[in-house]
Parts: C-alpha cells; structure tokens; sequence
C-alpha cells in the first residue's frame, strides 16, 4: 500500500514533446513508471522514449487504459489542459507548471469537485511512492521504500528531507509535492487524510511555508483526525511581510501567512515542529522510537 | 506586481470609482502650477508622495495645506529623497512623484479592499467602518467591525450582494447605493485585471456627504501580466530593490535582506529554509535568492555577482540540492564566478543530490579557497563562523 500511485498507475505525459517532458519522461521511464503514452496536439503518431505519442487525451485514455497523467505544458495552456485529463477520465492529474495565473486556478479547482479526479500541484515536483512509481520531476535515488508519508508545499526542500529520512535508514511511503502556488488540487488536510487511512504509512513529514492558512487547516485536522504522528517545519521565517519569496504562495500579506501562527497551531495540535529544516529526519527518527500511546501527551 | 497611487485611480477612474480632482507633478513648480490652477472652490491642497508602499503618511509623505505655496514647499522637501515608512525597510523609496490632490475635510472614513481566498477559491470583499489605519489594525482592534463577503469569480459581486453589505453600514440612502456601486465596480476590476488585492484604504464621505475614494492600491498577479500588457507597462522599476530587479534580468528570484550572510540556492523552500538555519545557528541571511531548477553556470555565476553587489556580505553559503540541476554544473559556475569577478569573501559550499561526486571533485581539483560542508546544518555552522571570525 501507498497512497495515490503504485506499480499499477499508468501515467499519460501531456506536453511529452516538449523539452521537460521528454527529459522527464525518459527518466520517468527509467526509475520504472508505467509511462504508456504522452499527448500534444498535432503530433499524434510520433513516439518519445519509444512511448506513443497521442493528439488528444480522450484518445491517448481509449488506447493505454491510463489512469494518470502529467502536465507539462506552459502556465498559460494549463488550465486547459488540466480540464482535458478531467474529462477525458483521468483520476489523478499531476501538474508540474510554475506560472498559471491563480484565477484560472480558482476557477478551475471547484469545477474539478464535480468530476472524479484529484489534482496535485500546480508548480510542484509531482508524487513518487518509492520503488514503485515515480510521476514528476524528483530525482529518484534519494527516495527508499519504507513506512514515512511526506507532504510539502516545496520541491528542493523536499528532496532535503526525504534524503535526511534516506541517510536515516528511514524509508519513505508516499511522497507527496502538493505545490506552491496560493491555490493548489489538494492541500495538506486531503493528503493527510490518505496518509492516516494508508496502513503502510505510520508517520508524516509535513513542510509548509509563509502564505495561506493551509498550515492552520491542517494543523486542526491533526489535532482532530490524526492518530499517527506529524513531524513539521515552517520555511520562512524569517522572511520580511509582503514579499513573495519565489513561490507565488509563499507571501505574508496583511499580517496573515506568517510562520510563528502556523508553528503554534501545529504545536498545539500535538505534532512536533523542528527549529531547524536539518533536524526533520532526526526528529522522525526519535518519534518513530517513541510509543505511540505517548505521542500527543 | 505594484502600481503607484496615481495610476490606480486611473484605472478606478474608468471604473467609475468617484474620486477627487487630482494631478500628477514630477517638481516642486509643477506641483505649485496645478495646485494655482487647477483647484476648485474651498479645496485643500493634498500632497502626495507616490511610492510603493503603505503607511506613506506615518512616514510624512501624504500632507494637506491651505494653499498652493505650503503645497509647492512640501513637494520640494519630498523630491529626491527615500521616503521612509512602515513598510519600506530603512532604505526607503525613492520620491519621483508627487500627486496634487484637490479635497475637502472628511467626516468617516471606511476601509475596503479585495483579495483572493485561498481555501473558497473566490475573491472576498471585505469592508470595515474602521477605516484609515491597516487591514491588520483593522482586524486586531475591530474584528467585529469587519464585514467578509465571498462572490463568484464567473459573474463578479452582484448589485443585491452589493446593496445588502451597504446596509450593513451606517449611511444615508444615497450613499448606500454608491457604495454598493463602487463594491461592485472593483469586484469587476479585481476579476478583468487579474488582481491579487485592490484597496481603497479609506474610501470617505466628506463633510457635505459625498462619498470618495481617497487612496487607491492595486497589485496584480505576477503570473497573468502576460495577458495585461497594459498594465505590466506601469511598472516602476525605480520602486524596487535594484538588486531585485538586476536579477529579474537573469531570471533569478532574489529578496534582499539586512544580514551579512550571501545565499545561493536552488528552490524556493529551500532558499527559504537555507535563510531560517543560517539564523538559527546564529547568523543572519543578507538575501533569499532562488536560482531556480534547471540552472546554468552562467546562471549560478550571475547570481555571485548580484549577492557581492551587497556590501555588507562577508561570506556566501551556497547550498544546492541537485535534482534536474546537477552538481557538477554549481560548481563550474563557482569556479566560473571566482575566476570572473574575483570572490574574496569566503564561500561554504554544501552539494547534495545529483552528480555530486563530480561536483565536490571539480571543487577539489581547483586549488580554490572553498570550505566545504557535508550536510545542511553543518553548511550554516560554517558559514556563521566564517562571519563571526
């Protein structure tokens, strides 16, 4: 068990004649991703990788049985393309784009509620369930198959933790890019509620950063729904009010968004926050050793 | 991305926004020539200093006289210099502008602004009657006092949503349905343009009753300017960090701090991250600089060269966690940036992920005075010795 991808997902690369999606595409193909085709339009016919290439979603969905795809084409034909795997039934859509205007997000993310499909990202590394699939732009060999679940708004800063897991002997469940942009597909309450309900997965790494309030959302389902325990950092601390700190999300504006009420609602909500973004593998470690019936006391 | 003052009520002006009578003046005469001539009957003068940044009149750069000779006096003073406020940071901003407003004395004052909600995935208008101070203030001292309103992005606030928050508030029939007008006419605005907040911070009734918008903020989504030439033509680029606006050209994302410790690296949460435990081990981080995912040694030698443009960094922590980026390529780039622009100031390097082998060994090889660091805290311990020594 693993949460959203598996051996058995089959993943559609749209934009595969693009050059990120073939370069990812290729490396997708050689950590051992069902990749069983790609989508551009107008170049039907072709292959990458030797991976068929398709013209529309709906035939590339008809032809592989795919259940998964991901986007790489530019920000400003993403939304389509994100309405695209939706209708052409694809469940789970994972989109790598940095740069799509957040109204088109907002527009499109309640009329994804209505169909049956879950969006991860935009402007995230993507998902990877260690030794079994990989659908982003991660590099596969610092992830280790094992019982820990991550989840952050970060790519690099992902990778980081997941290798202080590896270098631990910790190994990873799911990992899980969920972007960082204002408005994302999922946010951490979604993936979180996979992760407590996933039998394989026996405690999170959560990592947020300035902008939002999806910390403090989590932070209330944790302290309500979450029986395994979460070990979070906050990235930005100390970063000045109303500057956009690279991710279009990651902004303190209004006095809203800051680290420290996230990091109190966290810690009130029982998971252990770390100080310093080096001490999130250790900290897991010392976690797991704990009894659970102690965590939350 | 930010627009001035001035150029917000242009856009309000076609939104039918009622304002006062205003002009732009870039000197003092000019300034002194449309307040003789162009004022109306029993106005003040306001002076105002056109910068990007809230708080202007805490920092002495919104003033109203009686006539147009203090005005003239005023824009004289604020010409050529940094306007310090709240917002800017010591450095301040540079007065280029000034906006000759003609008003007259205010009786309430209302706070309005948009911006858009994370979680509904809809704008949310939210007015309050306690105007004239921040949104934080605002929400702090009067959380009662705020009215939130969500409307949808397809058909904007309607005229009913809009007469119902009017009601809310204490006014005469007459300015209810302005307001409402107005509620409505930026709800139109923030979807159009693709705004991420539009503000009227205060909108006014003056004493006879009219209601005005005094101040006019907008700031626009970064991500959809390619479909507002337009308004991605008024941007202002004196407002900036010229350090910040040096590295747009290089398509780096850099913030400029107040610390002594020069950050290179790679991902946005990470750059984020490297500045949190360059603190925590006691130092304090001169800038956030991303270099983005799939950088070039050009690219990593650009960004030595806009960090060494601060004088106050005394050493660089690079720390790149290589994923599509491959360490090999970070350090030629150093290499690259050392050779070129001479680096004197020690570097703490720390490689992880992606070629790294071949990287450490390039780094090796070169006979160059790096310090090198295994794993990310040690990476901050060493750069925040290297300062403090």
């Amino acid at each position: 068990m693993s949460i959203l991808i598996n051996k058995n997902t089959k993943v559609l690369v749209q934009g595969i004649t693009g050059h990120h999606g073939a370069f990812h595409t290729e490396k997708m193909l050689e950590y051992g991703t069902q990749v069983v085709g790609g989508v551009t339009p107008g170049k039907g016919g072709q292959q990458i990788h030797g991976v068929p290439v398709f013209n529309s979603m709906k035939e590339a969905v008809v032809k592989t049985g795919a259940n998964a795809s991901v986007i790489y084409v530019p920000a400003k034909f993403s939304e389509a393309a994100i309405r695209e795997a939706a209708d052409a039934g694809i469940e789970l859509v994972v989109c790598i784009t940095e740069g799509i205007p957040a109204l088109d997000m907002a527009k499109v993310k309640p009329w994804l509620q209505t169909k049956n499909v879950r969006l991860i990202g935009p402007n995230c590394p993507g998902v990877i369930t260690p030794g079994e699939c990989k659908i982003g732009i991660m590099p596969g060999y610092i992830h280790k198959k094992g019982n820990v679940g991550v989840i952050s708004r970060s790519g690099t800063l992902t990778y980081e933790a997941v290798w202080q897991l590896t270098e631990l002997g910790l190994g990873q469940s799911t990992c899980v890019g969920i972007g960082g942009d204002a408005i994302v597909g999922s946010n951490f309450v979604d993936i979180l509620r996979l992760f407590e309900a996933d039998p394989e997965t026996k405690a999170v790494v959560m990592i947020g950063e300035i902008g939002g309030t999806s910390e403090e959302e989590a932070a209330d389902f944790i302290r309500e729904h979450m029986s395994k325990p979460v070990v979070a950092f906050i990235a930005g601390a100390n970063a000045p009010e109303g500057k956009r700190m690279g991710h279009a999300g990651a902004i303190i504006a209004g006095g809203a968004g800051k680290a420290s009420s996230k990091i109190a609602r966290l810690k009130e909500a029982g998971a252990v926050v770390v100080p310093s973004p080096a001490l999130m593998g250790q900290t897991m470690q010392k976690v797991l050793k704990m009894p659970i019936l102690n965590f939350k006391s | 991305m930010n627009i001035h003052e001035y150029q917000g009520k242009d856009i309000f002006a076609r939104y039918g926004i009622p304002m006062n009578q205003r002009s732009l003046a870039r000197t003092a005469e000019e300034a002194y020539e449309i307040a003789k001539t162009q004022a109306t009957p029993g106005c003040l003068y306001a002076v105002k200093a056109q910068v990007h940044a809230g708080g202007r009149g805490k920092g002495g750069g919104v003033k109203v006289f009686k006539t147009p000779e203090e005005a003239r006096d005023c824009a004289a003073k604020l010409f050529g210099t940094r306007l310090v406020t709240p917002q800017t940071g010591k450095e301040g901003r540079p007065v280029e502008s000034v906006l000759i407003e003609f008003t007259y004395p205010i009786e309430k004052e209302f706070y309005v602004s948009i911006v858009l909600n994370r979680s509904a995935c809809q704008p949310c208008l939210i007015v309050s009657e306690a105007g004239g101070m921040n949104i934080e203030e605002v929400a702090q001292k009067f959380p009662e006092k705020m009215h939130k309103t969500l409307f949808p992005i397809e058909t904007g606030l309607s005229s009913s949503e809009g007469d119902r928050i009017a009601a809310l508030l204490t006014l005469t029939s007459e300015q209810r349905k302005s307001f409402s007008k107005i509620f409505q006419a930026i709800s139109k605005l923030f979807i159009d343009l693709d705004c991420s907040l539009v503000e009227i911070n205060p909108l006014a009734i003056l004493e006879g009753g009219q209601v005005i918008a005094i101040d006019a903020k907008i700031n626009f989504d970064d991500n959809a300017l390619y479909r507002h030439e337009d308004m991605a033509a008024l941007r202002d680029s004196h407002q900036e960090d010229p350090r910040e606006v040096e590295a747009k050209k290089y398509d780096l994302s850099y913030v400029g701090l107040e610390g002594n410790i020069g950050c290179i690296v790679n991902g946005a949460g990470l750059a984020m991250a490297t500045m949190d435990i360059i603190k925590y081990a006691g130092g304090e981080p001169a800038n956030f600089l991303d270099v983005g995912g799939g950088a070039g040694k050009e690219k990593v030698a650009s960004a030595f060269k806009i960090i060494l443009k601060d004088q106050h960094v005394k050493a660089i922590l690079v720390n790149i966690f290589g994923g599509i980026m491959r360490c090999d390529v970070v350090a030629e780039g150093i290499l690259e940036a050392v050779k070129e622009i001479g680096v004197t100031v020690p570097i703490v390097v720390r490689l992880e992920g992606t070629n790294v082998k071949e990287g450490k060994e390039i780094l090796a090889r070169s006979n160059l005075k790096v310090i090198t660091a295994s794993t990310f805290a040690e990476a901050a311990e060493k750069v925040v010795k290297a300062v403090t020594a």
